[in-house]
């Protein structure tokens, strides 16, 4: 039953793109806002309605890092690690989270599925360096106790 | 269809209903200053305002007397917002907060008078500033594309068709000819301000020359150079300049479709960029029958999804067409065969912005601007260690000089202090720039001056470094962006650049000797040459411009096993300065490996091979007695 839902969503994104190939990436980006990744059998899905390969769904889907085939948490928190942040010390907010979140490089979701982080490579908030993204929320000029504080808040948001 | 308002009536509507303003309050809203909370200081403004009874107005609707609040982009002093200017008087107030709403309306605007507190102070001198013309990070800028983005509320067609937009357009669509546009823009000088510099006039009239049944104009928003948001702050305030220039060059070029391509980790860009689409469409410049001309233009709105590359045009092309952003060998160069095969513009958003003020001014005045090899003002995303950082805007041949010491106000150093002497280096360009030293800093800049010494203006990034950065950490750095955003389609891209920054780590980690020096030397060559695109054949500027201007510092890392900013952690050491040690053996206990050893109430010593440089010991030590050199 979960499953027919899941592509009665899927069935309604490619519609509203008139099924047309060109559109594949708004596509991708709409079925990700959806379901948080890319599910294998919902891009085979796409692949098929747009009669196209399922591995040229899967390149675009590879290429582009915006896209993620494995679940995320709740809130991905983007730490910004472009030349700004970089030179004003973003690693290590980065170690910071990481430490107050209990992360490892090889895993950077933490195992309640609330938060994901991943590294981008600039926010463009160079003038609130070292910066952070939640979501679509940016939070800046910070240093390892003020990051900590607005995951905290996060958390506790989550708890009422 | 005809749904067509006459701008001109628009124009003086707007005008009409903006009479009864008697004051009006202008809450930055550009990422940075809505991280800092401006939308919800927007919102106290409005609610204390009705409280008091006055009549706070949202949107200049109707002919009403009252309080006008308005949002506006990124007005580009960043690092100060939330920024809060009164008008008529233009009285600018910094890192406001929600508290100082009430006072701020008690006493300016209620009243006449100044909230002392919340003026702009230098910090070198600690003068105060009240009006934003004289604050000196504007005061010695030269805001030409930037002028309406901090004031205009980007949400508001009337108000930016009041300032005299898209009259450029209207004329563009009714009553200049296609050749005759080309060739203002020829005239005027203006070149591509995404980094290639390619003169804009001619990219458009190759278009033009090129008959096919379909063209397509397309505005990159792909913004990818860390340390850049020049564009993003054009999208987020001013999105009709971008919508206007698109179609000016649509009518140049003959083209009836047009894509913005934002990048996906701009969603206000996005947002604001769609919504001015809407509100130009509702108002009938664009669509069908534009200004009555019996033509068409119509604008989709694509976000990308997180490619570097993807900033190069023929790979933003491949991923409008849904492909993987892989760029393809040129020619044939999209005047020929771009988007869908068709013949295609494709500009960056600065150029776009810049084509509506051009036309109007002429391109003559727009010559007057900056130098004669390069007309007109540049913005430069202006960061690092600096007093002021933020969005600003220089006429071309500006020194570098002038922005580090008089915009920017000053180096600071690894605490936050002026003390006049940290400058290091300045990373200009991005990714695919170089960093430039002490003896450039008077260089006019343009894109033959900085071509000339192994940079390039590039989108526009500008960082200043000071001291306790190093130069070797600063192209590795670099060299992980490049090699992790290479597409992979070019073997020496791919290779090449994860073997570059092989041997970066190598040297920032103690392992590397001379040889590992000119390895890297011969690779850069390599790499430049090999490539396809501009990223891979960029990607190793970084490399060689340190290399040029500090190998000594390159040197001490792999001779002397020395980091001279001390950044490079496996080159640090740790010593125990023996007439400050007092032997209280808390350090030896801290120390995870057990490297500090001493008798009790004796200087201790650390053993150089057991120590892992955690700094363990020197977080612990109360006698500030030990060091990294």
């Amino acid at each position: 039953m979960e499953k027919i839902r899941k592509f009665e969503r899927v069935c309604e994104i490619i519609n509203e793109y008139n099924y047309d190939a060109s559109k594949l990436i708004p596509i991708l980006s709409a079925v990700q806002d959806e379901y948080r990744y890319l599910p294998e059998e919902v891009m085979t899905f796409v692949a098929t309605s747009l009669n196209v390969a399922p591995a040229k769904v899967f390149g675009v889907a590879s290429f582009y890092s915006h896209y993620t085939l494995k679940p995320k948490g709740k809130y991905v928190v983007k730490i910004c690690d472009g030349t700004a942040c970089h030179v004003k010390k973003s690693m290590d907010v980065l170690d910071a989270i990481k430490e107050f979140l209990n992360l490892t490089d090889d895993d950077m979701t933490t195992n309640d599925m609330m938060f994901t982080v991943e590294t981008v490579s600039c926010l463009g908030t160079c003038g609130l360096a070292p910066a952070i993204m939640v979501n679509d929320k940016v939070y800046g000029l910070l240093d390892r106790e003020k990051v900590v504080k607005v995951l905290e808040n996060i958390k506790a948001g989550e708890e009422e | 269809m005809c749904n067509y308002i006459p701008i001109e009536e628009a124009k003086k509507t707007y005008e009409k209903n903006a009479k009864g303003v008697i004051k009006r309050v202008v809450i930055c809203s550009g990422t940075g200053c809505v991280a800092n909370g401006s939308l919800d200081i927007k919102d106290k403004f409005l609610e204390i305002l009705n409280n008091l009874g006055h009549n706070a107005i949202v949107e200049l609707k109707k002919e009403e007397e009252g309080i006008h609040i308005s949002g506006s982009g990124c007005q580009g002093f960043c690092q100060m917002g939330p920024l809060v200017t009164i008008l008529p008087e233009k009285i600018m107030y910094c890192k406001v907060s929600i508290e100082d709403v009430e006072e701020i309306v008690n006493e300016s605007i209620v009243n006449d008078g100044l909230v002392e507190r919340l003026v702009y102070e230098l910090p070198s001198t600690g003068e105060k500033y009240a009006k934003q013309d004289d604050i000196p990070f504007y005061a010695k800028q030269d805001r030409f594309i930037l002028k309406q983005c901090g004031m205009l509320n980007p949400e508001d067609i009337n108000e930016f068709i009041a300032q005299g937009g898209y009259e450029a357009a209207k004329k563009a669509c009714t009553v200049l000819g296609q050749e005759e546009i080309c060739n203002v823009i020829q005239d005027s000088g203006l070149k591509g301000r995404g980094g290639g510099g390619f003169p804009t006039g001619l990219k458009w009239e190759f278009t033009r020359r090129n008959e096919s049944d379909k063209k397509y104009v397309i505005c990159n928003g792909d913004e990818g150079d860390p340390g850049a948001f020049m564009d993003r702050s054009v999208m987020e305030g001013n999105p009709h300049s971008i919508i206007e220039g698109m179609l000016v060059c649509a009518m140049a070029i003959g083209a009836d479709e047009g894509y913005v391509y934002v990048r996906a980790e701009y969603p206000l860009a996005v947002k604001r960029v769609k919504h001015a689409v809407e509100a130009a469409e509702k108002a009938g410049i664009l669509g069908d029958n534009i200004f009555n001309s019996g033509k068409s233009f119509k604008i989709t709105v694509m976000e990308g999804a997180g490619a570097f590359v993807c900033g190069e045009e023929t790979a933003l092309m491949s991923s409008i067409e849904g492909n993987r952003g892989m760029p393809m060998p040129k020619p044939p160069f999209p005047a020929e065969k771009g988007l869908f095969g068709k013949p295609t513009v494709i500009n960056n958003v600065e150029t776009l912005a810049s084509i509506g003020p051009i036309m109007q001014m002429g391109p003559d005045k727009f010559k007057s601007l900056g130098m004669e090899t390069a007309t007109g003002t540049k913005t430069f995303a202006l960061t690092g260690h600096v007093v002021n950082t933020g969005l600003i805007e220089v006429p071309f041949g500006t020194t570098l000089r002038h922005i580090i010491a008089n915009i920017a106000g000053g180096v600071v150093d690894a605490e936050g202090n002026i003390v006049g002497t940290d400058f290091k280096s300045v990373q200009i360009g991005g990714p695919s720039g170089g960093c430039l030293t002490q003896e450039h800093l008077d260089l006019p800049l343009d894109y033959d001056s900085l071509k000339s010494v192994g940079a390039m203006v590039g989108s526009g990034g500008l960082v200043v470094m000071n001291k306790s950065t190093c130069m070797v950490e600063i192209a590795r750095y670099f060299m992980e962006f490049t090699q992790n955003e290479s597409c992979g389609k070019c073997v020496v891209c791919r290779e090449g650049t994860k073997q570059m920054l092989n041997l970066l780590t190598d040297i920032t980690e103690g392992r590397a000797t001379v040889d590992t020096i000119n390895l890297l030397e011969e690779l850069a060559k390599v790499v430049q040459k090999g490539s396809l695109c501009a990223l891979g054949k960029t990607a190793p500027n970084p490399v060689i411009s340190t290399l040029k201007y500090f190998r000594d510092e390159y040197m001490e890392h792999v001779t002397d096993k020395k980091c001279r900013a001390g950044e490079c952690d496996a080159l640090k050491n740790y010593k125990v300065i023996e007439n400050k040690c007092i032997g209280c053996g808390l350090c030896a206990r801290k120390c995870p490996v057990n490297a500090i050893e001493g008798e009790k109430k004796k200087p201790h010593l650390i053993d150089v091979d057991k120590c892992i440089k955690c700094g363990a010991c020197i977080d612990s030590c109360k006698f500030s007695a030990i060091i990294v050199e």
